[in-house]
């Protein structure tokens, strides 16, 4: 199973030198936890013992490796546990019993043993596997440019994109769309708020809901009790929303941004409860808890190009990935210029942004209005599909926004859509599998296991990713969501 | 923030405002009777102080004396409760920098370094001095997002002054490195260009030889009087009596959040009051150890009671 010998270097490996030269490599390219613990291991295993030249089984046992299987195994448990099955009142440890005794849970560990022994050699191999591709990457990564960045990964995710839906049934297509295409624009929107300023944001599906509302007002005479004098086609009501939602940013954002930390996190939460609130229960203006029906479908009846959205979720997945792409590269730009990096200041030292001239209240509210907008933009978007009800705006919902962001790296857009991808495709998967009420299980377990092995999140943004290492080191305070940047005034 | 409008207590400092002659122009900043207290602990007590354009004027003082509190007053950090500063007191619409937000401050023309660096580690030094250098664009995010002509040219603008400040700290082969990967005194300038980059007519250093070696205290020297040619007034809180008695035009020196003195170097050297209440008995020229500035005497003593 552990296999030693696979962890030497097959290609690069002659017997003498070359494993030789393995150890040191593999100190320098490990985390730093791990560096002391695995070279004084191998190197007190090869001193004591005829170890064989370089590489040892020794290293594949320091504490820090037998923590990481102990985890592994104690999740492996836990998911026999959850996948077996459901225990009742009267027996309530039975469950557990007929999981643990079962063959899953041999499977499960099975599992876990396997997955760290990919995970260690993975770690033995990467430092083996960087040496031998640099020369080959090297050119590649000059030819690409600094910021132009691997424009054929970029290129190649876009095709899958585009392609993807097309092999897959049409409930997967409508999640698509509904699941992926909005949760992608809501967690680009709150990145903004999270990822550049680094202000937690609790309450985002707040914008959401009112661009999903102002759109039953506007475009429907039937869709709520209250609606507007007159119909507006959907595509006008993007700006109105867009502007609305904003707004809402700025007159929630003006009194609360002056907060730091947890207590912005707390008012953001209130918001978002509030909105929700009104909008389940106020049946004589938004039809509650009931919802609004009847929203018109997007329809385009412009300069010659007549084209009605309809049932079919493909044009509106299309119509979500040319916008996802746009907001994508828009707020490329916005965080390469002056306004992302005033951002940046905020997030790292907010004394001294403000004493380099940074207007830090307003450049936060800059980022929660630009956020709330996308949000509201979304909702449009999702309350054009003739039917949504106020549970789409929960809790719930923000916290899974966050939960994307978080998972998919803060501040990186590719991240925070491939989030949305992995967390609602799990949300997919797990549909016809598992009880609606476990599911939030599995992301509680797929998100406390990412925090543990790559807290930077799927894609790490290269500054985030930078702010992460420093903060490890004691610089700087961006280790978390911008909580208490620093301590007194000096 | 202090509660406003408490009630002084205390005799006003002993003060010596002296207009000094010596140096000529105008009028840069004027620091009239600020007080600053924190419940109980009375921080400046009365202290006023002006500087002319172009003057290097050294803040001077005990540790606890008020220096950098004095610092934040200026940049609007901490709002004194009395007092007022004054901002080119002779031109035709005085500015009162006192109730402004640091940022606005900064706008205005007033930039600093703080003493214990504060760089934005995770940019680049490229970057740290951009963000000073943009304090006055005003392209928006529309503008940003959509690479409209202005806002590409204010980019370009700004890259090109951050570029000539890190050559003019003697930074240019760090332009691309991260702000916390550089030596503790290329930091330090670091600093120094971000402040500048902002435009000040006046700056507003925190000992920024804290920390450095005799080999970057004699560069540093150098850059503040460079910079001081520029006509851009330099307040320098420094602890290094080599390094204020060669670059300052004058003095200022606070004790226990009073103005003690106030002169040439020369004259605050030969100040009774002043060889009393720091410079004690020892020789001080070259200490930059945290501990070294404060030589052993009876002023010492007292000092360290009240810390």
């Amino acid at each position: 199973m552990s296999a030693p010998p696979a962890g030497q270097p097959g290609p690069g490996g002659q017997p003498g030198p070359g494993g030789a030269a393995t150890v040191p490599l593999r100190t320098s390219g490990n985390p730093p936890g791990s560096v002391d613990a695995s070279g004084s291991a191998g190197s007190s295993g090869s001193a004591g013992g005829p170890a064989r030249p370089g590489w040892h089984p020794a290293v594949l046992f320091t504490p820090a490796r037998l923590r990481q299987l102990g985890v592994l195994l104690l999740v492996g448990v836990l998911a026999a546990i959850v996948t077996g099955p459901t225990g009742n009142s009267d027996k309530p440890l039975q469950a557990a019993k007929d999981s643990i005794a079962d063959v899953r849970i041999v499977l499960y560990l099975g599992l876990a043993v396997a997955l760290w022994v990919v995970l260690v050699l993975g770690a033995e191999l990467r430092g083996a596997l960087e040496r031998v591709s640099a020369p080959v990457r090297a050119p590649i990564g000059a030819a690409y440019g600094r910021r132009g960045g691997p424009i054929v990964l970029n290129l190649v995710l876009l095709a899958i994109a585009i392609v993807a839906p097309l092999v897959v049934s049409t409930a997967a297509q409508q999640s698509m769309v509904n699941d992926i295409g909005i949760y992608a624009l809501l967690a680009l929107g709150l990145n903004v708020v999270v990822g550049y300023a680094g202000l937690l944001d609790l309450g985002y599906i707040a914008f959401f809901a009112i661009g999903a509302y102002t759109t039953a007002y506007f475009t429907s005479q039937t869709a709520m009790p209250w609606h507007a004098p007159f119909v507006l086609n959907p595509f006008f009501v993007f700006p109105i929303a867009l502007v609305l939602a904003a707004l809402a940013g700025v007159i929630l954002g003006a009194p609360t941004l002056r907060l730091r930390g947890d207590y912005l996190a707390i008012v953001t939460l209130g918001f978002g409860e509030i909105i929700h609130l009104v909008a389940n229960n106020a049946d004589n203006i938004t039809n509650g808890a009931r919802g609004a029906f009847g929203v018109p479908h997007l329809s385009i009846d412009l300069l010659g190009i007549d084209y009605k959205w309809g049932i079919d979720p493909l044009p509106y997945y299309y119509l979500l990935v040319v916008i996802v792409v746009g907001v994508m590269i828009a707020f490329g730009r916005l965080e390469r210029s002056r306004i992302g990096r005033s951002w940046a200041a905020i997030r790292e030292d907010e004394i001294a942004a403000e004493a380099t001239g940074v207007a830090t209240l307003r450049m936060k509210l800059l980022a929660f209005a630009i956020g709330a907008s996308v949000s509201g933009f979304a909702g449009v978007l999702f309350a054009s599909k003739q039917f949504f009800n106020p549970q789409s705006f929960s809790l719930q919902a923000s916290f899974f926004v966050v939960a994307v962001v978080i998972f998919g790296g803060m501040g990186s857009r590719l991240g925070v859509v491939v989030g949305a991808v992995v967390l609602q495709g799990l949300a997919f998967y797990l549909r016809d599998k598992v009880p609606p009420a476990d599911r939030y299980i599995y992301f509680g377990a797929v998100i406390v296991i990412m925090m543990i092995f790559r807290p930077q999140g799927l894609v790490p943004s290269r500054r985030r990713r930078r702010e992460i290492q420093l903060a490890e080191e004691g610089i700087g305070a961006a280790d978390s969501l911008g909580v208490a940047p620093t301590g007194g005034q000096q | 923030m202090s509660r406003a409008g408490a009630h002084r207590s205390g005799v006003p400092g002993a003060r010596r405002p002296r207009a000094d002659e010596t140096v000529p122009g105008e009028l840069v900043v004027e620091a009239r009777d600020l007080a600053l207290r924190f419940g109980g602990v009375t921080s400046l007590d009365g202290v006023s102080l002006r500087q002319r354009r172009g003057e290097i004027l050294a803040v001077i003082g005990p540790n606890g004396a008020g220096k950098t509190s004095l610092f934040n007053c200026l940049t609007g950090a901490y709002r004194p409760q009395q007092g007022s500063v004054t901002f080119w007191p002779q031109a035709d619409r005085p500015t009162e920098l006192v109730g402004r937000r640091p940022h606005a401050i900064t706008r205005l023309g007033v930039a600093r370094t703080f003493q214990n660096i504060r760089l934005f580690p995770a940019l680049s030094a490229l970057e740290n001095v951009q963000i000073g250098t943009e304090v006055r664009q005003r392209y928006g995010p529309v503008g940003a997002i959509l690479g409209l002509p202005h806002a590409r040219r204010a980019e370009r603008d700004g890259v090109r002054q951050a570029l000539s400040l890190l050559d003019l700290v003697g930074l240019s082969h760090r332009t691309h490195e991260l702000a916390a990967s550089l030596p503790y005194g290329e930091q330090r300038r670091l600093e120094i260009a971000r402040a500048l980059g902002t435009g000040p007519s006046l700056l507003l250093l925190d000992e920024p030889a804290a920390g450095t070696n005799p080999a970057e205290k004699r560069d540093l020297a150098g850059l503040i009087t460079r910079i001081a040619g520029t006509g851009v007034s330099v307040l320098l809180i420094e602890h290094d009596m080599r390094l204020v008695m060669s670059v300052a035009t004058s003095v200022v020196v606070l004790n226990f959040g009073r103005v003690i003195a106030h002169g040439t170097p020369g004259e605050v050297q030969r100040d009774p009051a002043v060889i009393e209440a720091y410079l004690g008995v020892a020789d001080d020229t070259g200490g930059d150890a945290d501990g070294a500035d404060v030589p052993a005497g009876p002023g010492a003593a007292t000092r360290k009671d009240v810390r």
